[in-house]
């Protein structure tokens, strides 16, 4: 089995927000909940870098070892799921997740702020795959499942997809390692594989 | 222009001038290309100077603009590993120090056993405002645990569906029993806070072990120094855990002054979360000396009533005193008025 990641090449980045706007069609995301976002560091200045972000899908996530109700599962493709069934809303995973990736539909004063919701790679969640129930439903200020299930018809995420520099690389970490490499062989230079360190404790040598 | 004077000539070729010098260098000084590998946008070295690295977003949750903060995990460490070792060694320690305890000392008794006489010692509002306190704590200890021992004590027996189910109930409890809590910690704070400043009598209490470890019975007043540690404990206790608990239950709380970001989310859940499980110990050792530890305490806080003998043995001076006021009722002996 692949182990999927993702790899935002911060050299390509042209904050153009397709990959959130993608995302967030794709999978009807309501307002107040980002999946992915896009991040501009030392905008303006020289050195100025954009980076797409959502949740790694971690190895040995930091999410799912504080849940205190043990929600998460990661999928044999190393992609890391929710229940929201299950979720008490308590925002642990939030504190505990590198990337800011958890999402929850209210403000959650008094402990109301809902399941929450992250970025699933395209990977549905723990219903039976391309059901109803596991896209859930939008309506009445509900946001119940957890949108599309692209891995399962065979498709990447279409964040990635649709990403129109190629910056954005979903797929085996192994495969995408390997184009990113002889990218920074023709350029000359590497601009770091963001998070890489943090989610996988590895980085891509160049 | 044939007519300009010569002065706005001259002035007009000075600017041209002043023009021309400062733009050359301008020039010079712009980068032919911008270089890729300038120290500032490499995320390692991001990261080592501020631990986090921001950027600017389009989304209006500025939380959304930090991109990477690796000390989730050290606080995932905390909350998995070093949380429950204080939490075990605290709980689990304080049991089995009160059960030893029990088997060596066993129950304190009252010398020369009840008079039969007795005295008020706790009013209606202070038992009302006891129990009510004690029971929302009980419930608060019992759900806050939950969080941090459940899924390993619980899961396992329950199910992932009913103990979600719980879990999401517990939450709800420890929520809303926060509020009679806080309310009777403060009410306890100011109507007993008149008999629980220091005093010499305590440091000669502490020095003879309080009449618990050994069998002197030293003087005290309305309240020994141990009651007044529980007390500061409670109070003290009881504010920071009221203080970082609600910190946690109004997430990301804004004011002009603090607003509370990650990090210090983790904060106050270290600090609640510490101050929870020994707060917990401490008050096992405080309903050990109230039920089974002393015969003639329970009484205290549940009749309201302590016998007058039981008063001599642990509150000499508080004794005295009321007996002077008249207090001590029953027993066929005339109030000494
Ligand atoms: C006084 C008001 C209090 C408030 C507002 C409060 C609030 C909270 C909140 C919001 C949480 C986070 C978990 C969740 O969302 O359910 C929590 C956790 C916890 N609380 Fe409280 N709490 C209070 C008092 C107490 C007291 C008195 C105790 C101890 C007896 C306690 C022990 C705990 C423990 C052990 C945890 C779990 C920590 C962890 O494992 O992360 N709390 N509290
Ligand atoms: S990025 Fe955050 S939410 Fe995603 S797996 Fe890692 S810790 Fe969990
Ligand atoms: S918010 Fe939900 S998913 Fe996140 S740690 Fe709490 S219960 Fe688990």
């Amino acid at each position: 089995m692949a182990r999927m990641k993702f790899l935002c090449d911060a050299d390509r980045c042209i904050e153009c927000n397709a990959c959130v706007t993608a995302c967030k069609n794709e999978h009807d995301v309501p307002w107040g909940i980002n999946r992915r976002r896009v991040v501009t560091i030392n905008d303006g200045r020289p050195g100025e870098r954009s980076v797409s972000m959502a949740c790694m899908h971690c190895t040995d996530a930091p999410c799912a070892a504080v849940c205190p109700v043990n929600c998460f599962y990661t999928t044999a493709d190393g992609v890391v799921l929710h229940s929201k069934d299950l979720c008490i809303g308590c925002g642990y995973c939030f504190y505990a997740c590198p990337f800011g990736a958890p999402q929850y539909p209210r403000v959650g004063n008094f402990g109301s702020r809902g399941k929450m919701d992250k970025c699933t790679y395209c990977a549905g969640g723990p219903e039976p795959d391309l059901t109803p129930a596991e896209y859930g439903k939008r309506d009445n200020g509900q946001f119940t499942g957890y949108g599309s299930n692209r891995l399962a018809e065979g498709k990447l995420p279409l964040c990635a997809e649709m990403c129109s520099t190629k910056s954005l690389l979903a797929g085996d970490g192994e495969i995408i390692a390997q184009i990113y490499k002889e990218r920074v062989v023709r350029r000359g230079y590497t601009s770091g594989a963001w998070g890489w360190q943090t989610a996988y404790r590895e980085t891509i040598a160049s | 222009m044939a007519m300009m004077r010569a002065p706005v000539r001259f002035l007009a070729a000075l600017m041209l001038l002043l023009v021309v010098a400062f733009a050359v260098p301008a020039q010079a000084q712009q980068p032919t290309s911008v270089n890729p590998q300038a120290q500032s946008v490499k995320e390692q070295e991001l990261l080592k100077e501020l631990k986090k690295i921001q950027g600017r977003g389009t989304l209006p949750d500025a939380r959304s603009e930090v991109i990477e903060q690796p000390a989730g995990r050290d606080w995932r460490q905390f909350h998995q590993v070093t949380l429950r070792w204080i939490g075990a060694i605290a709980i689990l320690g304080m049991l089995a120090l009160l059960v030893v305890f029990y088997l060596v000392r066993g129950m304190v008794r009252i010398e020369g056993g009840r008079s039969g006489r007795t005295l008020v010692r706790f009013n209606a509002f202070e038992r009302f405002v006891h129990w009510m306190t004690a029971s929302c704590f009980v419930i608060l200890a019992l759900s806050g645990l939950n969080v941090t021992f459940g899924k390993e004590l619980l899961l396992p027996l329950m199910g992932a569906d009913a103990f979600a189910n719980w879990s999401q109930w517990a939450k709800y409890m420890h929520n809303y029993l926060s509020f009679p809590f806080t309310l009777g910690v403060v009410l306890m704070f100011l109507m007993w806070i008149a008999w629980n400043f220091p005093s010499a009598v305590d440091f000669r209490w502490l020095k003879e072990g309080g009449g618990i470890i050994g069998n002197a019975h030293p003087p005290a007043r309305r309240f020994n120094a141990g009651q007044k540690m529980i007390y500061w404990v409670v109070v003290l206790g009881g504010g920071a855990a009221a203080v970082t608990g609600y910190l946690l239950m109004f997430p990301f709380y804004a004011t002009p002054f603090y607003t509370t970001d990650v990090a210090g989310m983790q904060l106050a859940q270290m600090v609640h979360a510490i101050v929870g499980v020994v707060f917990i110990a401490v008050m096992l050792a405080h309903i050990y000396i109230g039920t089974i530890g002393m015969q003639g305490a329970f009484e205290a806080m549940g009749k309201g009533e302590v016998d007058v003998n039981w008063a001599q043995q642990h509150h000499s001076l508080w004794l005295e005193k009321e007996a002077g006021k008249g207090h001590v009722r029953g027993g066929g002996v005339a109030p000494a008025e």
